[in-house]
């Protein structure tokens, strides 16, 4: 049995963010297949949970009037890998959601569950940090909006303040249209495993030139990491193999991946150059441009 | 003191009335309370299958699913397939193709190709692989239950 010491279950976020003030102590329980886990391993213990199953209003994605697609914190991951929305406008949500656990698991496990866990290996994260994602955290007082590129803290630590919930991920047209994106997910085994090491990309490609790329990496620092300095000398350059190589080298000035057992230093930074220049690659085919005289 | 909690459960359209702890996962209740012990208890966090069974016709991993998020929820295990002593048709494709040995993992992965077949969706051999990944087989080799999989997907 789980060392539960008390569950709230309430049905409305209004009722949720009302017990959550009154009981700052509470830890948030999503989907539970993180929570669970950490139970049942013994890293947490006698707690105290409230569920936030029970939302409704949490779950689902809405394409709204200006082309800004809204995403329930709520949604599984199988939801958002099936869901239309996301596949026609943002499929490189749908190919990192997919690659997240195991069926049963993405049944279950939702993405801002993933978000706030904190997880430097989070699937999703390398993809919403990539779509300049916002975040909306609400709490009994009031709303605040927090870019995803602001709202880690460290290894499993988020900027979440007692008595806040994270309602919904924001990702605007302009940061998806006419872009082109690659989710590469690195592990030992191609189902049910996490993240050695996971790359990003999304850009946009004019007379064979970077007129917007981004990249991002998991696992290859405390947190997700932007790629800036990579992006910021890609820019207008004109494509070739041997700027490909050059962006994939420069991923490098941002990232300060640590050795464990899943995987070597040395061997990490070996893995972000290449999977970097596959993902580009992959991105260059797709917007039509060519690297190869 | 440990907090109790009264839930309905629909466990294979039969309704019971329980009062679970509120520590007890579904996997707890299903196999020690209500005595459906063809739900089985594997790897305990959600990574080998053997405890999957349908909550709302989706393959969930019972033991990282707390009994009293089941509250109302419509659950199917592997006892509530045969119908009048006949087996499903999945059930006898996985006996057909020779997809059982030992059997621990075989009524997880049935639920799962259950609700494949159920969701009248067509899948790619691919697909197949990939929808059946959450379930560990230690005995067969995976390619009698993929062969399974495939002919009750063809079945239809």
């Amino acid at each position: 049995m789980f060392s539960i010491k008390k569950i709230y279950q309430p049905i409305t976020l209004a009722e949720a963010l009302e017990i959550y003030t009154s009981n700052p102590q509470l830890k948030i329980i999503a989907g539970g297949t993180d929570v669970l886990i950490s139970l049942h391993h013994g890293k947490l213990d006698d707690v105290e949970l409230l569920s936030i199953k029970n939302l409704t209003e949490l779950t689902g994605i809405n394409y709204l009037t200006d082309g800004t697609i809204e995403i329930g914190t709520m949604t599984t991951f199988t939801e958002i890998f099936r869901n239309e929305i996301i596949n026609k406008y943002i499929p490189i949500l749908a190919e990192a959601s997919v690659s997240m656990g195991g069926p049963q698991i993405r049944n279950n496990a939702t993405i801002g569950g993933n978000i706030c866990n904190g997880a430097v290996s989070a699937d999703s994260a390398p993809t919403l940090f990539v779509l300049n994602a916002d975040l909306r955290i609400v709490n009994n007082e009031g709303v605040r909006i927090v870019p995803i590129t602001e709202f880690y803290a460290g290894p499993g630590k988020v900027k979440l303040q007692s008595g806040e919930i994270l309602t919904h991920i924001i990702i605007k047209k302009a940061d998806y249209k006419g872009m082109y994106g690659k989710y590469i997910k690195f592990s030992n085994r191609k189902a049910m495993d996490i993240a050695m090491l996971s790359v990003a990309t999304l850009g946009k490609v004019k007379n064979n030139k970077f007129t917007d790329l981004r990249i991002a990496l998991g696992v290859s620092a405390p947190t997700p990491i932007r790629c800036t300095k990579a992006e910021s000398f890609a820019f207008n350059k004109t494509i070739k193999e041997e700027l490909i190589k050059q962006i994939s080298e420069k991923t490098l000035l941002n990232a300060n991946p640590r050795h464990s057992w899943r995987g070597s230093k040395v061997y990490r930074e070996h893995l972000i150059q290449v999977l970097t220049e596959r993902a580009l690659k992959e991105i260059i085919t797709m917007s039509g441009g060519k690297w190869h005289e | 003191m440990n907090e109790m909690k009264k839930i309905n459960l629909i466990v294979n359209d039969k309704t019971y009335q329980l009062e679970v702890d509120i520590r007890e996962s579904l996997l707890d209740v299903l196999r020690n309370r209500l005595h459906f012990t063809g739900v089985k208890e594997g790897c305990s966090v959600g990574e080998c299958g053997a405890c999957t069974v349908l909550i709302d016709g989706v393959p969930t991993s019972s033991c990282i699913y707390l009994a009293v998020f089941a509250d109302g929820k419509k659950i199917r295990t592997i006892e509530g397939l045969e119908k009048d002593g006949k087996l499903s048709k999945v059930q006898q494709n996985f006996i057909d193709e020779g997809a059982i040995q030992c059997g621990f993992c075989t009524p997880g992965i049935v639920m799962t190709t259950t609700a494949l077949v159920e969701s009248g969706n067509k899948f790619t051999d691919e697909e197949i692989k990939r929808e059946i990944s959450g379930h560990f087989c230690r005995c067969t080799g995976y390619q009698k239950i993929f062969d399974a999989v495939k002919k009750s997907l063809d079945d239809k």
